[in-house]
């Protein structure tokens, strides 16, 4: 177990350094230069120089990035160009926003999810288990930037019901900004609900039909009893899909966040985009891929300690 | 009950195997709503090739008395835009990019991801390491965080939108010819080949290829309304096609600030999108199911 603990860390490290090679690339793939944006084009060319020189923009670029590096390591992102503050002080606020509504999206997908899933996979072939099908598949296929302002045209437009837009109150905790999480968290929810629901129904229907469940039945064993051990057998295999869920609500988050003006890490790199302000875009992209590879790294865990076969089928072949 | 089915299936199926393909249409032709799926699509795309055929009016031509108008009115059928652009016709010509902009990472990402990941699977040690690591971290973004971070830092822009979705697309799919590839390797078929004197180009691009391709293009299909979807999130975003071009993503962009005025002409776009990606995902799974593939 320890083994593979370590092994799964150690796997981790290089993709943590290739992830951070990927981010440091960006603002090199950028049209021009990375300090273009501090620089009006009406400067002295001897100025220009002396600015790049005092960004390091001069040197070598394996320098720079080990340089680059070294200061990540110590949570120093840089500043960012269009507000001139520490990126870390801009991005670790925004992303504690669009953790907010990760979770509430994700439990929501989840609960969602598994009850549609469930009922699918034991009314299989029935008119309900179609119906499931028919919802899980729209919830997987539609753009969340499209329901999002359908939402909004149907709750804030015509009923007048919740905000459009914001976050309300900053100060005013969970109890006051309610609504304004309200649309946002169901337009994210909606493609994991789709996938989860899918996945639960294959994972359940396939758990029913093992022999064991049969056996269970014959027994006679009361139907609650059979679902707690579906429910354990089917779990290691539909927390990875959750997770992974998740990790990508993290990732997905900027449609979202900008229709609904939420002020979350997709937001930010949204506007970080047009500012063309690249240190602001590197750092948001690389927290927001440092949690996604975090979150991943969780799931794997989680899911070996959850799961005895998978540890012992490692433990056979390695 | 499931068994049952399947027993009177067997049971009434001719003796003469009608090969996989003739299976497979033969599954498809009683799935109704795969078929209903695909005629939509098939619809939406002849919409979009005929475009200059068929569109009632210009999609550029503006006009500031008509701003806005409602679906429903005379010579607008789906209502105008902001500019007083038939929504009509635009959402036809809309098609044309936002399809091109779907498929075509698609298509070019089953390219090199295939070749990568069958040189990966097909040629291992550390040419697999090699590839198959660097795949890992590009696997290690969300896509749409990827997408969107490529076509931002390069500047936007259709082509720049194309490179980051194609990007985006390469490692699942390297992924899943590798492992295709890796199965196929240790084949029967393929050792004999090999003891034959085969060379490995012959062996790859007569035996490995053949085997490969058919698990590569399903899970490839699956991927189209995922790009189409990103592609066109990324035109909201004014990353990819820019104005005055006809896209579906753009046209909701624009009439999204309308929506107080003309709630319904922004919803059609979006809509467009949806239909067309909950129509792919639709086919996919009638054929993965035509073609007997496990998910």
């Amino acid at each position: 177990m320890l083994r593979f603990v370590l092994q799964r860390l150690a796997y981790a490290v290089p993709i943590v350094i290739g992830v951070s090679l990927i981010c440091f690339l960006l603002v090199h793939l950028a049209p021009g230069d990375p300090a273009g944006a501090l620089i009006p084009d009406d400067t002295p060319p001897e100025i220009a120089a002396q600015i790049r020189a005092a960004y390091g923009f001069d040197r070598p670029l394996p320098i720079q990035y080990l340089t680059w590096l070294g200061n990540v390591a110590t949570g120093d992102l840089g500043l960012a160009l269009s507000t001139r503050r520490p990126v870390i002080e801009e991005v670790l606020p925004a992303v504690a926003n669009t953790l907010r509504l990760a979770f509430g999206a994700i439990v929501l997908a989840c609960v969602a999810g598994v009850l549609l899933g469930t009922l699918a996979a034991y009314r299989a072939g029935r008119l309900s288990d179609r119906a499931i099908s028919a919802v899980g598949i729209s919830g997987m296929s539609v753009p969340q930037y499209w329901l999002g302002i359908v939402l909004v045209i149907v709750f804030s437009v015509e009923l007048g019901l919740l905000p459009a837009t914001g976050m309300g109150d900053p100060d005013a905790g969970i109890a006051g900004q309610w609504p304004h999480m309200l649309l946002p968290t169901i337009t994210l929810a909606t493609v994991p609900a789709g996938v989860i629901a899918r996945s639960v129904r294959s994972a359940v229907s396939e758990v029913l039909q093992q022999e064991y469940v049969q056996a269970l039945e014959a027994k006679g064993l009361p139907p609650s009893w059979i679902v707690a051990h579906v429910a354990k057998n089917a779990a290691p295999a539909l927390l990875a899909i959750m997770g992974l869920q998740f990790a990508n609500l993290l990732g997905g988050s900027i449609l979202v966040e900008t229709i609904f003006a939420w002020p979350g890490s997709g937001y930010l790199l949204n506007s970080a985009i047009f500012l063309r302000d690249l240190p602001l875009m590197q750092g948001t992209v690389l927290v927001l891929a440092l949690f996604f590879v975090l979150t991943n790294l969780a799931v794997d865990l989680l899911q070996m300690a959850l799961d005895p076969r998978m540890n012992s089928a490692r433990r056979g072949s390695g | 009950m499931i068994h049952d089915q399947k027993t009177l299936a067997a049971a009434g199926a001719p003796t003469v195997s009608r090969g996989l393909l003739g299976d497979m249409g033969r599954r498809l032709a009683r799935d109704p709503i795969t078929l209903v799926a695909g005629a939509v699509l098939v619809a939406i795309a002849v919409a979009a090739l005929l475009a200059p055929w068929i569109a009632p009016a210009d999609p550029n031509q503006t006009s500031i008395v008509n701003r806005l108008r409602p679906p429903g009115t005379p010579g607008h059928p789906l209502g105008t835009d902001e500019l007083g652009r038939d929504l009509l016709s635009r959402v036809i010509w809309g098609g044309r990019l936002t399809l091109f902009m779907g498929f075509t990472p698609v298509v070019v990402a089953t390219l090199v991801g295939g070749f990568l990941g069958i040189l990966a699977g097909y040629a291992g040690g550390w040419v697999n390491s090699a590839i198959m690591r660097t795949m890992d971290v590009f696997y290690a973004f969300p896509s749409v965080l990827l997408a969107v971070a490529i076509s931002g830092a390069l500047g936007g822009g259709l082509m720049n939108g194309l490179l980051a979705l194609t990007l985006v697309f390469i490692p699942p799919i390297a992924r899943v010819a590798e492992s295709v590839a890796l199965q196929v390797r240790t084949q029967p078929y393929v050792e004999a080949a090999a003891a034959t004197g085969a060379s490995a180009t012959r062996i790859v691009t007569g035996h490995v290829l053949k085997n490969v391709a058919g698990p590569i293009l399903v899970y490839a299909s699956s991927l189209i309304s995922i790009s189409i979807v990103i592609a066109s999130g990324l035109s909201f975003l004014g990353l990819g096609v820019s104005p005055p071009d006809a896209e579906w993503g753009l046209m909701l962009s624009s009439l999204r600030q309308s929506v107080y005025v003309a709630p319904l002409n922004a919803v059609i776009p979006g809509a467009m999108i949806f239909l067309t990606s909950l129509c792919f995902n639709t086919m996919t799974d009638g054929l993965r199911h035509a073609l007997n593939v496990k998910e």
